[in-house]
């Protein structure tokens, strides 16, 4: 049963992901994709789980090197979209600009 | 330690899953895509937080303390990089991703017991692998620490083929035997595997390989989810994964190109590779100065910025140029074609980092009638993107690629390194037209001394 309903969460999502990101402006592929990488680094929580189970100091410290590799991509994922579009947020309001430069 | 019960570590997850589903929708939207990726981190937090509130977990110091190390590294790494070498972050980011998915499962071996979690175990290994190396590689072209130029040997095409064979092989006693060497043997061709796919991509091929990888992550994770019974890492995994492989077709459909095209030309011995050939035929070219009075006469300058634009980091000095231009009334708008930059959008990261004003950047469609009306064309380290030869020669390697119709205005004014032709490793026909101009040099310095000439009208 745990295998089926795990099956189902799969099929599911595999639609919901068709779904959300179809017909996205080019303007914002390069965005998307970093956040969607940033998505699964969410491959964290599995590096936790592994070496919080760890039962040697070899097996610790690969899960470790496993857990240093997923932060990496978890937090520079987001902090580096975050980047990126915080510059597209700016020229959405040029008014505000406007008025910042007359001040 | 366990302080959650398992309804609401479900529930947790739950929440977690929807606020990724958020995140990418929220992305595909330039008014919510900056809400959409904090959602998106809101998320990843709790179901971090929950996996330590949800297990009985040894050694968590130790955890807590790489996650801080982890977390420093990238926050400086994605703070210190300049905004043209984001693509290549995001490759890496990728990459360090699908070695970690693949580490997570070797050592999940030894817990997954039915066939499905051994299956999902191998594909993990070697999906993972493929990501890294591969994404390591592309970094390196990205980088220009190594040939953006497609790399092929002889013999690749065996070597992918044996790489394959050996992974079936190895998948198959990981998934008989649960057999740690193999599932190490299993890594090493995946890394080797992942190498040998993204060396023959020529550079202008590489967004959509990194796309594509970022894809195979995601299954990669999501497999990894299976193997852990985890359904965050599932969910999340699948939606990287399914909303990768539109992405990545989009990104192909953009550029013109084909998916399987991007990774097997070169193997076909395909049409992407190119010439690096200097052409001798003669063409116009022209001084600062001359360029300078094209443009401060003109009623109406359409810039075409393109990837050198990029690589010179000119784009302040060309936001410079266009507000100057206006001061004297012209009216300037940009031509944004969809692949310009490194990656679909990279250009207008770009220029919005330069502070241009959203008005001004003009989309293809749009544009592309204004030509007509346009004095100067003022192509700027763009080449494929203006080349005709999409148009015109059915042989070409970009034919059927939209193109900007430079051509249409009343002057083309290039400002280009060389007479090397553009990744695509064309030559450009509108190089050797009679109302075309060229101004040599790199962007930087040509758009500096054009800005000087316009200045001083």
């Amino acid at each position: 049963m745990e295998a089926m309903n795990l099956l189902t969460f799969f099929v599911l999502s595999v639609f919901v992901g068709f779904e959300v990101v179809s017909k996205v402006s080019s303007t914002l592929h390069t965005p998307l994709m970093s956040g969607a990488n940033a998505i699964h680094g969410i491959i964290l929580v599995g590096a936790i789980l592994v070496a919080g189970q760890a039962e040697s100091a070899f097996l610790l410290a690969v899960a470790l090197f496993a857990v240093l590799l997923a932060t990496v991509n978890l937090v520079g994922g987001f902090v580096v979209t975050d980047r990126m579009l915080q510059m597209f947020a700016g020229k959405n309001k040029p008014r505000a600009t406007t008025e910042e430069a007359a001040k | 330690m366990i302080v959650l019960t398992p309804v609401v570590t479900a529930l947790a997850y739950l929440v977690a899953a929807v606020l990724f589903i958020l995140a990418l929708k929220g992305l595909s939207s330039p008014k919510t895509a900056r809400r959409g990726n904090l959602l998106g981190a809101l998320g990843a937090v709790i179901g971090v937080a929950t996996v330590f509130l949800s297990n009985e977990l040894d050694h968590i110091a130790w955890i807590l303390g790489v996650v801080v190390v982890g977390s420093i590294v990238a926050v400086l790494a994605s703070n210190a990089v300049q905004m043209t070498q984001m693509p290549q972050l995001v490759a890496l980011f990728n990459g360090v991703g699908g070695g970690a998915a693949a580490v997570v499962a070797l050592l999940e071996l030894q817990h997954a017991d039915t066939l499905g979690f051994l299956v999902a175990v191998a594909f993990t290994v070697f999906v993972g692998s493929v990501s890294f190396s591969g994404s390591i590689i592309t970094f390196l072209k990205l980088q220009e620490l190594m040939t953006t130029r497609p790399v092929t040997f002889a013999g690749q095409q065996i070597a992918m083929i044996l790489v394959v064979i050996g992974a079936l092989a190895g998948s198959y006693f990981v998934i008989a035997d649960a057999n740690y060497t193999w599932a190490v043997i299993l890594m090493a061709l995946g890394l080797i595997g992942g190498v040998l796919v993204v060396l023959p991509v020529g550079g202008a091929d590489v967004p959509i390989v990194i796309s594509l990888l970022n894809a195979l992550t995601g299954l990669a994770v999501a497999a990894s989810g299976l193997v852990l019974g985890n359904t965050l890492l599932l969910v999340g995994g699948t939606l990287v994964g399914a909303s990768g492989t539109i992405l990545t077709q989009e990104m192909a459909k953009a550029m013109g190109r084909s998916v399987s095209n991007t990774i097997f030309g070169a193997f076909r011995g395909g049409t992407s590779a190119g010439s690096t050939e200097m052409s001798d035929r003669p063409v116009r070219s022209s001084s600062a100065e001359d360029v300078a009075i094209l443009l401060g006469y003109a009623n109406k300058v359409i810039i075409v910025p393109g990837y050198g634009l990029a690589v010179a980091q000119a784009q302040h000095t060309i936001s410079e140029l266009q507000q100057t231009l206006e001061a004297k009334g012209i009216e300037v708008v940009y031509a944004m074609h969809p692949v310009a930059g490194r990656m679909p959008g990279h250009m207008n990261v770009l220029l919005a980092e330069a502070s241009v004003p959203y008005e001004v950047l003009v989309e293809m469609d749009q544009v592309n009638p204004q030509f007509k009306n346009a004095d100067v064309a003022l192509v700027v380290g763009a080449n494929d993107v203006v080349n005709p030869a999409a148009k015109t020669t059915p042989g070409s390697p970009i034919y059927g690629m939209p193109i900007l119709n430079v051509g249409d205005a009343q002057q083309v004014v290039f400002l280009k390194r060389s007479m090397r032709p553009g990744f695509a490793g064309i030559e450009n026909e509108l190089l050797f037209e009679q109302n075309t101009t060229l101004l040599f040099g790199d962007a930087k310095d040509s758009l500096t001394k054009v800005l000087g000439a316009v200045k001083s009208l």
